[in-house]
């Protein structure tokens, strides 16, 4: 499978000559990155091309990679304070958290903020792909539309709409899918409160349906935390060196 | 007289063929259906950023309340993509118990997917015979897990614990005699693995007995028969899998072409449709009940062999016993550390899909080295097919609508999520 891959990848490379600005092999997986602009020729070529036959667009996702490696503990010394040094902070990592939290540094218009991933598989040969597209704009999020390519695009780019506020530029129907009738905001997105902005009730004196700020409070459990040492993952390989 | 243009029909939320909380808005000429716009997001609970905010493994039972009639499916999904971060392999035992459940729970799934298609199409009596048997098979998840549809059971590095070596039996009661009481423990007298035996020896009977009411039946294949056509290069475009896909005649199924956990090792044939109508893939989804029986049969088989550890060894991730806990400082800290904190994922992104009873389920996951995952995405089969409603329905009259929102096996807890 993993020799598959590289190939995949290398042909892919060849095939594409340049448009792929970036291609990693991680855990069996290839995934491409390209420009917003490459996007529409470099698919078409994935789902025509006869090496790659991608004939199913299996899932289109929207990720906000604004707090991307935030954490909210220290871990590499020990400190004098125990579990409050993980809630006081105010982090995007956490909760999202806007207004009187503040929210702790969107790195604005690095033109990486946004991104849209597609997860094609090819029934043909049996073989999958990742590709990734970079909003150019982080403040206006934008790429093209493949509806054309794979007609099931067409929910998939709506919901990463909903979610991410990523604009699909040749979309024939580009509404909220997910969200209520008449939300405001792009609740996905990392400086979105997962508590939300608003709650809704029944208000009887008025005799219709209100819509609030939020009353509850937000609360963390568990605190974000990153840990480099990567002990976990190489458990394996660890305890065959105690063994030797 | 005056002229009759199209007028449009609102079709849910609250409706029994809509299966759950799907608005449709129709677009009616007559009764001919000319344009559906499905409303869909009335159940969504933000299950993928809810799962943002904790620790890896308190997001397993949100899992189960995604296609909430396929619940250890969705858990595996989830549970394979950590573990393909992490690198770690959970045992060969626990990977024949997760087939298993799988396959029982294919059962489930396609069982009340009959049941409700039956219903809505106006056959009654399917569905109660249906849902006579899903008992069996929810009692199989209360005896492992301890509920009845949101399991939690899988874990990355294996599952929660082992069969029990005894089923619970029904206890006697002043509504229940003393014949009945028997009858109901038969079953139940030996293991686990005896009672599914038992299942899996009786179900191909109970799977006869439906198509005898079904697959011959006049009116059904009326109601059934070349509606919702849909040509597997269509089908391809439209993001279908899983049995929507091979009614169209593509044989395609993750177990065989990209097979995880121990599928590659157990025999089982993928039933394929001919015209990719609705009778079509009524038809492969009542053969795949049969395959599941004897993918159950086969791992029924290898289990009662083979006892063995169901979870790593490791405690990074998987927690000591409290037998461990109690005598040993090391495993006191593991616990709590896991329990406080969870583990920590390595940096990455990894795609892990299974074939669930409703086609390809995927968990996505985007890892930044914390404890909690960066961004989950879960690809739910509902979502493309539900996606196609309007294709499908174009030219249908309005009683076919059920007929197709029933063949397209939706369920809302996965589509809105």
């Amino acid at each position: 499978m993993a020799v598959a891959v590289e190939q995949l990848a290398g042909h892919i490379e060849q095939a594409l000559d340049g448009r792929v600005s970036e291609s990693q092999i991680h855990c069996g997986e290839l995934t491409l990155v390209v420009k917003p602009a490459e996007l529409m020729p470099v698919m078409r070529v994935l789902r025509d091309n006869e090496a790659f036959r991608f004939d199913q667009l299996i899932d289109i996702t929207g990720v906000d990679y604004a707090a991307y490696g935030q954490d909210e503990w220290i871990t590499e010394q020990a400190s004098a304070t125990g579990f409050s040094r993980g809630v006081d902070g105010f982090t995007t990592g956490r909760l999202g958290l806007t207004g009187i939290y503040g929210v702790h540094e969107i790195k604005s218009n690095t033109g990486r903020r946004f991104a849209a991933v597609y997860h094609l598989l090819s029934v043909a040969l049996n073989q999958r792909v990742r590709v990734r597209a970079f909003c150019e704009d982080d403040n206006f999020p934008m790429l093209d539309s493949i509806t054309s390519i794979w007609s099931c695009a067409d929910w998939f780019e709506r919901e990463a709409f909903d979610l991410f506020g990523i604009i699909f530029d040749g979309h024939p129907d580009l509404r909220r899918i997910l969200t209520d009738y008449g939300f405001v905001g792009h609740p996905f997105r990392k400086d979105f409160p997962l508590i939300g902005n608003v709650e809704v009730r029944y208000d009887e004196d008025r005799q219709r349906v209100v819509y609030e700020p939020v009353s509850i409070a937000p609360r963390v459990l568990v605190p974000r935390v990153i840990r480099k040492d990567n002990r976990y993952a190489d458990w394996v390989s660890e305890e065959n060196r105690d063994d030797a | 007289m005056p002229e009759i243009s199209s007028y449009t029909v609102n079709f849910g939320p609250q409706h029994p063929a809509a299966h759950g909380v799907l608005r449709l808005v129709l677009e009616m000429d007559g009764e001919v259906v000319r344009r559906v716009d499905p409303h869909i997001g009335l159940l969504h609970r933000a299950t993928e950023k809810l799962a943002e905010t904790k620790p890896f493994n308190q997001s397993i039972g949100y899992m189960d309340r995604l296609d909430y009639v396929s619940m250890m499916c969705n858990e595996h999904a989830y549970v394979l993509a950590i573990e393909k971060l992490l690198g770690l392999e959970p045992p060969l035992r626990a990977q024949y118990i997760r087939v298993l459940f799988d396959e029982l729970t294919r059962i489930l799934n396609h069982l009340l997917w009959l049941g409700a298609h039956a219903l809505d199409v106006g056959a009654m009596t399917v569905f109660l015979y249906c849902f006579a048997k899903r008992e069996d098979l929810m009692d199989c998840y209360e005896a492992v897990s301890g509920t009845r549809m949101h399991a939690t059971y899988y874990r990355p590095g294996g599952v929660y614990r082992d069969l029990p070596m005894r089923m619970p039996h029904y206890q006697p009661s002043p509504k229940r005699s003393q014949k009945d009481l028997e009858r109901l423990n038969r079953a139940r007298q030996g293991s686990m693995l005896d009672y599914i035996e038992h299942f899996a020896a009786e179900f191909p009977h109970c799977i006869d007995e439906y198509e005898t009411l079904l697959t011959d039946n006049r009116i059904w294949k009326q109601r059934l028969v070349d509606v919702a056509v849909v040509d597997p290069e269509r089908a391809l475009q439209l993001g279908f899998t899983g049995p929507m896909l091979r009614g169209s005649g593509v044989e395609w199924d993750l177990r065989k072409k990209q097979p995880y956990a121990v599928y590659d090792q157990l025999a089982f044939d993928i039933p394929v449709g001919t015209n990719g109508d609705c009778y079509d893939r009524y038809l492969v989804r009542v053969e795949e009940m049969r395959q599941s029986v004897r993918l159950i049969t086969q791992c029924v088989d290898w289990l009662r062999a083979n006892p063995g550890p169901v979870m790593v060894a490791d405690h990074k991730v998987a927690p000591p016993s409290r037998e461990e806990m109690k005598d040993d400082m090391e495993s006191l800290i593991h616990h709590f550390k896991l329990f406080t904190e969870g583990y920590c994922v390595p940096e990455g992104e990894a795609y892990a899909a299974v074939e669930a009873p409703k086609g390809e389920f995927g968990a996505y996951i985007v890892s930044d080295g914390a404890n909690k995952p960066y961004r989950l995405k879960l690809r739910a089969p509902g979502f493309a097919h539900l996606a196609a409603m309007d294709e499908m329905s174009r030219g249908h009259m309005l009683a076919d609508v059920v007929t197709i929102i029933g063949t397209l096996d939706v369920v809302f807890g996965e589509i809105d999520r």
